[in-house]
């Protein structure tokens, strides 16, 4: 009876049900572990390629990276505000994509909010200072909100593409941002608005100059855990994006929603450009966002639209952004080796959720025997 | 003799979930087996093996007493295996003939002209009815699921697995697939048929293999079987069967519906010119093959879906008619309609999948309260009166009610929907796919809402069920309302013949134009 070409497959995957809090915060350890290792490798690897050379030690590297973004007093707080403002960002897309609304348009929200601020910081010299702050802010959180709205309105009206009409806002906010640029340029002739005059610049708090930016962006994050958890235009978010049949049924205006929450996405995106223009680069360029709305997208999803969780997800990529300036300084490293290893953690970070999630069987020995004997 | 296929001890788990529990099944040659069992039984799972769908945990698969690994779909063809699923696999914009030789190998050029010829030869020998020139969307479903048969005929299955094939034929669509059925086990082909439906079971099959959470409770003869014997087989214990009718108490017109006709996305008529009343205190079924407007007929009246012609008025207790036609749900709540609405898409429409019992329970109520703040305790003490009351098995509120068992979905959906006293309660297919104790434990709801002095308005496939259930059945064909007979003394043929009247009716006034 027994055939020969009867060959139980050699493994095979099977969905786990749940696994407790503690085994799967192993499961992530382990991963980052593995993928130190593996880095570590890599970088041998890599240096021992180059002729005349020693390949560097890994665990120098890794110390690097760690000197780069936390070594000094300075160096730290520069990083905890550059982990601030993304994740700034990365707050104004979470209503969205909980909604299932694909906003790829922070970008173009951010730089119309940084425009808006800069418009007061350059026509506003001179009124009391309470006035100009509270007009940058105004400003800024306005021209971002109504850059969020315009797609909103389309979609809720004749069901464009919200992924297209995003990405495409963002080429037009460049544009806008380039023609002001050149209007405001300064000097003349530079087609740069340099930086713009101190009295005008956000205050610092508690004598430090980076801590404005990392509070109010940390406010935000808590407003947003609450507002989506606790209030019933959160909850209306939430029912729209699981199932807008769902929430057409029970009575949600569906429209009213997509058009409410993008306000709100662009609103915190233009306090992103207010941060950015009026704390951290006292001016406005086409750069100034940096790409930091695509990155935000990353942060949000990483983070499991979790304002918390995003919080750790953004201060780990700012991490390894700092640290890589570092290494390719010290050791004479392009800045891509530091983008490879982000890549190879990420890899194993986001690869370990298959064995949170699943489970592999492999071809029980039990078994094997008894076909052998048949 | 060598049975057609064995299978010897086959364990499935799905985490911690055991689908198929040391199971033994065995097929002959030329029979036709129904494999019965309660929803959640483990009847489709321990099918899919066979089909390569799934890959057993444990246990071994003989073909013709030949041990094989069915890895893949494609593995299961070799081995002449066909399964015909639910949910059909076909291309909408190709013809009959087209889909049949779908993915099969052959030359550059196509002879569809010997490809007719030869599946026409297989259709001749085992009386199927098709039009290997039809488009599938031009189909009915009774018609797709001939094409799906005699495709895998074609393909050289000799064994034939149909999950619930009867769910969306009318009883005379039934029958014939029952008399090709026949026809195909007296040439030889082994056929099994998955459903719950006993008297299918009673009129079709040779055997009945019985499977209880995951188990094989054993193999009857069917000439040895009755329903009683089959159903205490099935649930473990003995059921009475007898639904509970009582008599309508102080009727009064409730809902009024006049010419409402509906268009859908692709401007075809879905609901054609339908007026009925209902009143309080009865149950008024709704029959008709899937698809012939049902889903618009309800959601026309919940404000779901837009009427291009007719009215539809509401009657309260107390006051005047309120006109509810081209509303939003949001505006008829606020007329202070008390509208229950029990939909055919329970997760997609009815609830939240990825949310728990608790904020389920908020869909319809979460406006309430002051101020911008949600209010979850009287939520909270909701779902644990309805978790508790209706039996429902979870975790806990908070679990997602996604992951439950399809009877317990809808015992979350019926218990908030009835949770706020309807006046007019409307329900979808609400025993699809639910167990036979969920499922009277629903009948005994929409009997309680009847009772006190609801308009409960029912929707159903199973016309047994109806004619046991509801004081009167309405009958949908093709978008119009072909008739509306007494439950009490129609028949089931009657109403089999009103689902298909409008469709003929149709065809007879283009040929005389």
């Amino acid at each position: 009876m027994s055939n020969p070409k009867v060959r139980e497959p050699l493994m095979h995957i099977v969905k786990r049900d749940s696994m407790p809090l503690w085994k799967s915060i192993l499961v992530r350890l382990i991963a980052v572990l593995l993928a130190l290792v593996v880095c570590g490798g890599v970088i041998v690897l890599m240096t021992s390629m180059i002729p005349g050379k020693e390949p560097l030690n890994p665990l120098k590297v890794y110390a690097g990276i760690w000197d780069g973004a936390l070594g000094t007093s300075r160096r730290t707080w520069v990083t905890l505000r550059e982990a601030a403002i993304l994740l700034c960002v990365a707050l104004a897309v979470l209503p969205a994509f909980r909604m299932r609304f694909w906003n790829i348009g922070a970008e173009g929200q951010v730089l119309m909010g940084a425009l808006g601020t800069a418009a007061v910081m350059i026509y506003g010299k001179g009124l009391p200072p309470w006035l100009l702050y509270t007009l940058m802010a105004v400003c800024g959180i306005l021209l971002g909100a109504v850059w969020g709205i315009i797609p909103s309105l389309f979609k809720a009206k004749w069901n464009t593409n919200e992924t297209l009409f995003t990405l495409m806002m963002n080429y037009v906010a460049t544009q806008v941002v380039t023609f002001c640029v050149i209007f405001w340029e300064n000097p003349k002739g530079s087609s740069k608005v340099g930086s713009l005059d101190k009295a005008v610049w956000l205050p610092n708090i508690f004598d430090n100059k980076y801590l404005l930016t990392i509070v109010v962006v940390l406010a935000i994050a808590i407003i947003m855990y609450f507002y989506m958890r606790y209030t019933k235009q959160g909850y209306e978010i939430a029912v729209v994006g699981e199932s807008e049949n769902t929430a057409r049924y029970s009575g949600i205006n569906v429209s009213r929603v997509i058009i409410r929450t993008m306000a709100l996405s662009g609103a915190i995106a233009g306090v992103a450009g207010f941060l950015l223009a009026g704390d951290m680069g006292h001016t406005i360029s086409t750069g100034l966002s940096g790409g930091r709305g695509f990155t935000a997208i990353t942060v949000a999803w990483l983070g499991k639209l979790n304002p918390f969780t995003m919080i750790l997800v953004a201060f780990f990529l700012v991490f390894m952004e700092r640290g890589s300036k570092q290494i390719a300084t010290d050791f004479n490293l392009s800045e891509s080796a530091s983008e490879i290893l982000t890549g190879i953690i990420l890899f194993f970070i986001l690869g370990c959720e298959f064995f949170i999630n699943y489970r592999v069987e492999f071809r029980s020995r039990k078994h094997a025997e008894e076909v052998v004997k048949a | 003799m060598t049975p057609m296929i064995e299978m010897r001890g086959i364990t499935k788990r799905f985490g911690k979930v055991v689908a198929n529990e040391n199971v033994d099944f065995i097929v002959n040659k030329g029979e036709i087996l129904s494999v019965l069992g309660e929803n959640g039984s483990g009847k489709t799972t321990l099918m899919n093996m066979l089909a390569g769908i799934y890959y057993p945990d444990e246990g071994q698969i003989l073909i013709d007493g030949k041990e094989v690994v069915i890895k893949s779909p494609k593995d299961a063809f070799e081995l002449g295996i066909g399964m015909i699923h639910q949910h059909f696999k076909l291309v909408d914009v190709l013809t009959a003939a087209e889909n049949i030789i779908l993915g099969l190998p052959g030359k550059m050029r196509l002879d569809m002209k010997k490809i007719t010829a030869d599946i026409r030869a297989l259709t001749e020998k085992y009386g199927f009815e098709i039009e290997l020139d039809k488009k599938i969307y031009e189909m009915s479903v009774s018609q797709k699921q001939t094409v799906e048969i005699v495709k895998m005929l074609y393909r050289g299955a000799n064994i034939l697995i149909l999950d619930e094939p009867t769910a969306v034929l009318t009883p005379q669509e039934t029958d014939k697939l029952f008399a090709v059925l026949r026809n195909m086990r007296d040439q030889g082909h082994s056929i099994i048929i998955i459903t719950h439906k006993l008297h299918e079971v009673l009129a079709l099959s040779d055997r009945v293999a019985v499977l209880r959470k995951g188990m094989s409770i054993g193999t009857v003869e069917t000439t040895t079987a009755t329903e009683m014997s089959l159903t205490e087989m099935m649930v473990g214990e003995k059921v009475v069967l007898d639904i509970e009718r009582p008599e309508p108490e102080n009727q009064e017109l409730r809902l009024k519906m006049t010419g409402v006709t509906c268009v859908n996305r692709e401007g075809v008529k879905v609901l054609k010119d339908a007026s009925f009343e209902c009143y309080s205190g009865e149950i008024l079924g709704i029959a008709g093959i899937a698809g012939s407007g049902q889903r618009e007929l309800l959601e026309s009246v919940a404000g779901l879906q837009a009427i291009t012609e007719g009215s539809i008025l509401y009657k309260p207790k107390t006051r005047d008619w309120v006109e509810l036609t081209h509303h939003t749900p949001e505006e008829i709540r606020e007329f202070g309609v008390r509208l229950s609405f029990v939909p055919e898409d329970r997760l997609g429409m009815g609830l939240v999948a990825n949310m728990g019992t608790t904020d389920n329970m908020m869909l319809r109520t979460y406006r309430d309260g002051i101020g911008g703040l949600l209010h979850r305790k009287k939520p909270q003490e909701m779902s644990e009166r309805i978790i508790k009351e209706l039996g429902i098995v979870t975790p806990g509120p908070d679990a997602p009610v996604g992951r439950m068992s399809g009877g317990n979905v809808q015992k979350v959906l019926v218990g908030r929907e009835i949770a706020s006293r309807p006046r007019v309660l409307m329900v979808a297919y609400p025993v699809r796919g639910l167990d036979i104790n969920s499922s009277y434990t629903i009948y005994r709801l929409l009997n309680e809402q009847k009772k006190r002095g609801a308009a409960v308005i029912c929707v159903g496939e199973d016309l047994d069920v109806l004619l046991a259930l509801c004081d009167r059945i309405m009958v949908l064909g093709g978008g119009r309302i072909t008739g509306i007979v007494d439950g009490r003394t129609a028949t089931k043929e009657e109403i089999g013949l009103l689902m298909t009247k409008s469709d003929m009716d149709e065809k007879e006034a283009a040929d005389h134009e």
